[in-house]
């Protein structure tokens, strides 16, 4: 192990580690930890300038009044219905153009899966344009329609570079079995193949989620009001109105950040797997 | 589909030829949907905005041809340049990333109570959305109350308003980038450390390799993957970067923190009338840059397939 375990050093060290740690936490969150407790400060405090000292009390109010007098409800059910219908999506298409590329020999297959791969990292502003005008001319501008309908797409990318690798590492000799068998092409891929990506579907699901939640770009491209627009654009929509009112953008920002929070320590061991894809060879 | 279909087509000869075609054809059936979708949304896109960067566009009234105006345009103007030194300065400043993800790997590559939580904890600003972060910065450098700003009056006599000076808010902001980052690629390293053989290690340090000779000749070169992936994702992240700016500062102030990403949404969709076509010229340009990159990548990638 490298580095060397704490557990065979001296006292001093290991005490020095277990004092560390929780300091070095303290110091790299503590950002967030400023905007927690100001979610958690009376308007009043900020009024008196009490930015830094303890709260005068624990306004949990804060946090009802984000709701009330604002479409925050409808941002954060906006953006469930923008990133439920894209993660299944996304998965669903990548299952079958990962198993495709995976199980298949034919002369294109590498560039496909190349086109996959690179597309995946084009930057958002050479499609911007093109698929703006696509999507008002298909009618679906300033709709969750239309904007999950270009992540499904553009995440259909990333999803098949992971299916293809995942299922590509599957033993071979289970997909030949069953065609000496006679076993059709479809039904391998139903009951053979599909129940085995399984832990890749949780894995793609968790993380995509998080990008489509955390997408700002295209929300602000694609939609415009309360009745449409994602809570990452409605947040910014709310920083502009609640000027100076920085216990009420806080409590906004902790709530927005809730969701793909709460999705990674549920699911840390898919997300990790996930995102650490290719790590390790 | 049950299952009883599947002893019914046994044994009836998988080298027919109907089996045969089918097995041509089953590859692009599986494909169709996603590639269709892929090709409509991202690939033809592609295509389209070099079209439409030699037209003159507000996006409603008929495009009118303009040739390479467009970009005889960018050369003189100063905001690109500007735009253009910035995504410059987010490149090369978030490479910072890798080495100190890689520390804070290091650091917590222990195996003392309590330590999943604490790498939880570390990886967190990478799970909150950009928005996010850009909120929790500028209020953290906010001038008259944030920490920042404070902290700068206790220490040096006078504030300091980060995201007030044209001289400081790249950097400012880049900080506030690097956030996440780091903690992207501070999990790369932890996994990758995981996979670290350790016979290789008990053998170094009984030839007496230690700290950073030890790092640097043994572990390292095991680290290359991961290394690699932690290249990709913040290169890729560096010249994306358009939440942070457009959240922080909206380019400002004086258009002095505009990068690439950002000055084209705001040709593109402009309060003043949209130029979409001068908006798709930027775009091809940063996506010139990132081909280079991009390029280098999947050359490197394609390598290692056929080396399987």
């Amino acid at each position: 192990m490298f580095p060397k375990p704490v557990q065979s050093m001296s006292r001093t060290a290991r005490l020095t580690y277990q004092v560390a740690l929780p300091v070095m936490l303290v110091i790299w969150l503590l950002p967030l930890l400023g905007v927690a407790v100001t979610s958690l400060r009376p308007s009043s405090d900020l009024a008196q300038g009490n930015y830094f000292g303890m709260p005068s009390a624990l306004a949990f109010s804060n946090y009802l009044d984000v709701f009330k007098n604002s479409p925050f409800a409808s941002y954060m059910l906006n953006s469930f219905r923008v990133t439920i219908p894209t993660v299944i999506g996304a998965v669903a298409l990548s299952c079958l153009t990962g198993y495709a590329l995976a199980v298949y020999k034919f002369r294109s297959n590498l560039i496909i899966f190349f086109m996959f791969v690179a597309g995946n990292f084009v930057p958002f502003q050479i499609l911007m344009v093109p698929v703006r005008d696509l999507t008002v001319n298909m009618g679906l501008y300033d709709s969750i329609t239309g904007l999950a309908l270009f992540h499904v797409a553009f995440q259909t990318g990333f999803c098949t570079l992971f299916m293809r690798n995942f299922i590509k590492a599957l033993p071979k000799e289970l997909i030949e079995v069953a065609r000496v068998e006679g076993v059709g092409e479809w039904q391998i891929f139903w009951h053979i193949v599909l129940p085995l990506v399984r832990p890749a579907i949780a894995a793609l699901s968790v993380l995509v989620f998080t990008f489509i939640w955390n997408d700002y770009f295209w929300a602000t491209v694609l939609t415009t009001g309360a009745d449409t627009q994602p809570i990452t654009a409605g947040l910014q929509s709310l920083n502009g109105q609640w000027v100076a009112a920085w216990h009420l953008v806080s409590a906004g920002s902790i709530l927005a950040a809730l969701p793909p929070v709460a999705m990674f320590f549920l699911m840390q061991k898919h997300f990790i797997a996930g995102l650490t894809l290719g790590a390790v060879k | 589909m049950t299952d009883s279909s599947v002893p019914a087509s046994r044994n009836s000869g998988a080298f027919t030829p109907r089996r045969k075609l089918g097995r041509k054809l089953a590859p692009w059936l599986f494909l169709a949907p996603g590639m269709i979708m892929f090709l409509v949304y991202v690939i033809i896109p592609i295509g389209q905005s070099m079209w439409i960067s030699f037209f003159q566009w507000d996006g409603l009234s008929p495009k009118s041809w303009v040739g390479i105006e467009n970009y005889i345009e960018l050369l003189d103007d100063e905001a690109f340049y500007t735009s253009l030194k910035n995504n410059v300065i987010w490149l090369v400043l978030y490479m910072l990333a890798i080495p100190f993800g890689l520390f804070i790997a290091l650091f917590l590559n222990q195996t003392v109570r309590g330590i999943r939580i604490y790498k939880s904890l570390f990886f967190f600003p990478f799970v909150i959305s950009q928005v996010v972060v850009g909120l929790i910065f500028s209020w953290f450098y906010a001038p008259g109350f944030g920490l920042l700003f404070e902290l700068t009056k206790i220490f040096g006599g006078e504030g300091i308003a980060v995201l007030a000076n044209p001289h400081t808010v790249t950097y400012g902001i880049i900080v506030a980038g690097l956030w996440p980052q780091i903690a992207y690629c501070m999990i790369l390293y932890l996994t990758g450390l995981n996979a670290v053989a350790p016979d290789q290690i008990e053998a170094a340090r009984l030839d007496g390799a230690k700290g950073i000779k030890m790092l640097w000749y043994v572990v390292l070169p095991q680290l290359r993957p991961a290394t690699f992936i932690a290249v990709v994702v913040t290169v890729i992240g560096a010249l994306r970067s358009f939440d942070l700016v457009s959240i922080m500062t909206d380019g400002g102030p004086f258009g002095s923190s505009r990068v690439l990403s950002y000055y084209m949404y705001e040709q593109a969709l402009s309060e003043y009338g949209y130029r979409m076509g001068y908006g798709a010229a930027i775009a091809v340009v940063l996506f010139a840059i990132m081909m280079i990159f991009i390029s280098g990548f999947i050359w490197k990638m394609w390598r290692d397939e056929r080396g399987l």
